[in-house]
């Protein structure tokens, strides 16, 4: 992991005091409402519903024991005992008191944690695989790349006042893990055929009111321009992004607005100047950042010891290894992903007790390392298999064990209308009435791998639309609706799902993703995924089985 | 002009005048800072006072290349504080075209974006009326770093920390 230096540490220290003049003035009336919010947001700070709302940053969803137990210690402390994982790998605190801030962040900079730009119309939290080092299937690992970017976009003067939002997402494995198709800047780590290291870098993706798939900008970067590059597309953007219409402000906009080949023109020009400038990175930066990067202090192992392929005769264990645990790069190793998707519990929610339990965990298992992944689960990455019955029992004990990873209950929802202001409808409750209906394991099993996706609003920080099954929350005069959208998925064949048709009412949406899936189930062949059902035989069977009068 | 930080200090008395708008009379005497299509009109125009110009966010900033040179002063106005083009007219106009004279920060200016104005090579600032230069100030030191190369640090951090380490 990376480690704070004297400069980091004093930084976001500077950071949290300048935060808290600034809360000092706005509560003393200094600074008004309109010029405290963006100050605040680029803190993390939202004033929600009943209370504000602080989003901590996770880069790039990597972080540790000791900062895990801090976040529990924040949770118990400031907050009403829990905490929210959300889709850019942070995490949330929805009860602090608006004064407590500065001292909240305070107690992140002591484990060198912040919520520096969670917010705001600023460059956010960079985010990758959560699998990233360990993964069986990883190519390259990009996670040095990250914390370069993660210190370049850190406090970047120059693009602190952005049209809007702005998510960079990097990707070094087969499978993209990272959603890096639906990010304003997608960045994939790959070799060319020289056998040199570089990017293929995509831009103007996003979710939101238009999603829109983004769009190669340049098929090989060599790495050591990456920052100048960066620099480059958000100067074109800083610039040149419309500032008249917060809906219109994305740079997928932008992108579509001048066509992918004239942005892309665009920013070479721009480029032209910084290319080669004192942002290039050499070798030597590159190999330091990566030294923090290395492989904890593996065991040589054998894979599968008999304290772990005895214990799989029991069905429930061998069920949550087939589900809850991920291949390793090194043999006798595997990562295990705790479940936050537990039914009765809203999606991502975790107690500060269960934070303590994590952080043991890791410490017990896993070289005290411990990464939140976009679909807001926990992972322990690197656990010894002769293990991971022990860890099996522990992850029951704590209500982690939900053995739904990547599957129809595994839901990925927004916090919705119980907390956040923007949501148009509730999600926690209607993705609970979901859970409950599929709550036969057999079944859920046989059903196989289903993305669920859900947001509460059009701004859709639930991802509905690259769910396989996605759910959006509707207002039809002032009543909560809920829409249905089929055939999207993240990935390496990222695509934006449809609606199916006329939107439902709450009660009506588990009995909707029945029929859905019992079509699926009649109409699968050879062990075809739901998603592979729904690319071949197309929306209509659904439409009709799902709005079929009933007789 | 009131309300003035310059060079790290507040000013009392300042003989630029702001021209805002293409109608607004002013006499040849004066020190005048002119919108952009007025400077690039009255080019050839006697004037006994200084000649500066201002820009709009969404004007661009080579259009005043040919000119850089007779150029003392240039302000750079946002018109609202979360409009953030302003920055990149900074750094192109210091890093790009090489100015080398006044950079000066109108419109919508606060404390708080004092420190990262200063980075992408801002030296006068001049504060919104209603509020207090000399209180502002302090905004200019809320960081002692940047991970970036910018203006006021030409090298990145992440070249300075690794040729410590080297050496």
């Amino acid at each position: 992991m990376y480690k704070y230096d004297e400069v980091d540490f004093r930084l976001v220290r500077e950071r949290v005091e300048q935060f808290r003049s600034q809360t000092q003035r706005y509560l003393a009336g200094e600074l008004s409402e309109e010029e405290f919010r963006p100050l605040r947001l680029m803190n993390g700070l939202y004033i929600q519903r009943h209370a504000p709302m602080l989003r901590v940053a996770i880069p790039y969803g990597h972080f540790s024991s000791l900062q895990m137990r801090k976040l529990a210690h924040i949770a118990r402390t400031y907050d009403r005992g829990y905490g929210h994982f959300t889709t850019r790998q942070n995490i949330q605190f929805n009860w602090p008191e608006l004064a407590r801030v500065p001292d909240i962040l305070a107690e992140l900079a002591d484990v060198e944690m912040h919520a520096i730009q969670t917010s705001g119309n600023c460059v956010r939290n960079t985010t990758t695989d959560a699998f990233a080092g360990v993964a069986a299937d990883e190519l390259i690992d990009g996670r040095a790349y990250c914390e370069i970017i993660r210190q370049w976009s850190t406090l970047h003067p120059e693009f602190a006042y952005l049209p809007r939002k702005f998510k960079i997402a990097v990707s070094g494995s087969k499978d993209d893990r990272a959603a890096t198709q639906v990010h304003d800047i997608g960045l994939h780590v790959v070799r060319n055929d020289a056998g040199e290291v570089g990017f293929r870098v995509l831009v103007g993706g996003g979710l939101g009111r238009t999603p829109i798939v983004g769009k190669v900008v340049r098929e090989f970067l060599p790495p050591q321009h990456l920052l100048t590059y960066l620099d480059a597309v958000l100067r074109v953007y800083n610039r040149y992004g419309r500032r008249d219409n917060k809906y219109k402000a994305r740079i997928k906009i932008l992108v579509q607005a001048m066509t992918v080949e004239a942005f892309a023109a665009k920013v070479e020009d721009e480029w032209l100047h910084l290319k080669d400038g004192p942002s290039t990175l050499t070798d030597a930066d590159v190999a330091y950042y990566a030294g923090f990067f290395t492989d904890p202090a593996y065991e040589t192992l054998a894979a599968n010891p008999v304290e772990f392929t005895d214990k799989l005769a029991e069905p429930a264990f061998a069920r949550w290894v087939e589900r809850n645990t991920r291949a390793h790069k090194r043999a006798g190793y595997r990562s295990v992903v705790l479940s936050l998707k537990k039914t009765g519990v809203p999606p991502g929610d975790i107690t500060a007790d269960q934070m303590d339990a994590v952080a043991d965990m890791a410490d017990r298992f896993g070289f005290g390392e411990i990464r939140s992944a976009h679909e807001q689960n926990l992972i322990l990455p690197d656990v010894e298999e002769s293990d991971l019955y022990e860890v099996w029992q522990l992850a029951r004990q704590h209500g982690f064990a939900t053995p739904n990873i990547g599957l129809l209950t595994d839901i990925i929802c927004c916090p919705g209308g119980d907390f956040c202001d923007l949501a148009n409808a509730r999600s926690i409750p209607v993705a609970e009435a979901i859970q409950r209906k599929f709550d036969d394991l057999d079944y859920l099993f046989d059903l196989g791998d289903i993305d669920c996706n859900f947001s509460g609003c059009m701004n859709a920080c639930g991802h509905h639309h690259i769910g396989n099954i996605g759910i959006l929350g509707v207002d039809k005069n002032g009543q909560e609706w809920y829409q249905i959208t089929l055939g999207g998925s993240q990935g390496n064949y990222t695509a934006i799902g449809k609606v199916i048709g006329p939107s439902f009412a709450q009660a009506d949406v588990p009995a909707a993703f029945e029929k859905i899936m019992t079509l699926y189930v009649e109409q699968r062949q050879d062990g075809e995924h739901f998603i592979e059902t729904v690319r071949r035989i197309g929306l209509d069977p659904f439409k009709e089985r799902v709005y079929a009068k009933s007789h | 002009m009131q309300n003035l930080i310059k060079n790290r200090a507040v000013v009392d008395s300042d003989s630029w005048r702001l021209v805002r708008s293409a109608d607004e009379e002013f006499s040849i005497k004066e020190d005048v800072i002119l919108p952009l299509a007025v400077y690039l009109e009255r080019k050839d125009t006697p004037h006994e006072g200084q000649v500066a110009v201002w820009l709009a966010p969404e004007q661009d900033v080579a259009e005043l290349q040919p000119h850089l040179s007779e150029l003392s002063l240039i302000a750079i106005d946002f018109p609202a504080f979360s409009d953030g083009r302003g920055y990149s007219h900074a750094r192109l106009l210091r890093e790009r075209h090489s100015y080398q004279g006044e950079l000066r920060a109108i419109g919508d200016v606060l404390r708080d974006q004092l420190s990262y104005m200063a980075q992408v090579g801002f030296d006068a600032f001049v504060i919104r009326a209603d509020r207090d230069a000399a209180t502002a100030l302090a905004g200019l030191d809320d960081f002692s770093e940047q991970y970036q190369a910018t203006v006021l640090q030409p090298v990145p951090l992440l070249r300075r920390r690794v040729s410590l380490i080297v050496a």
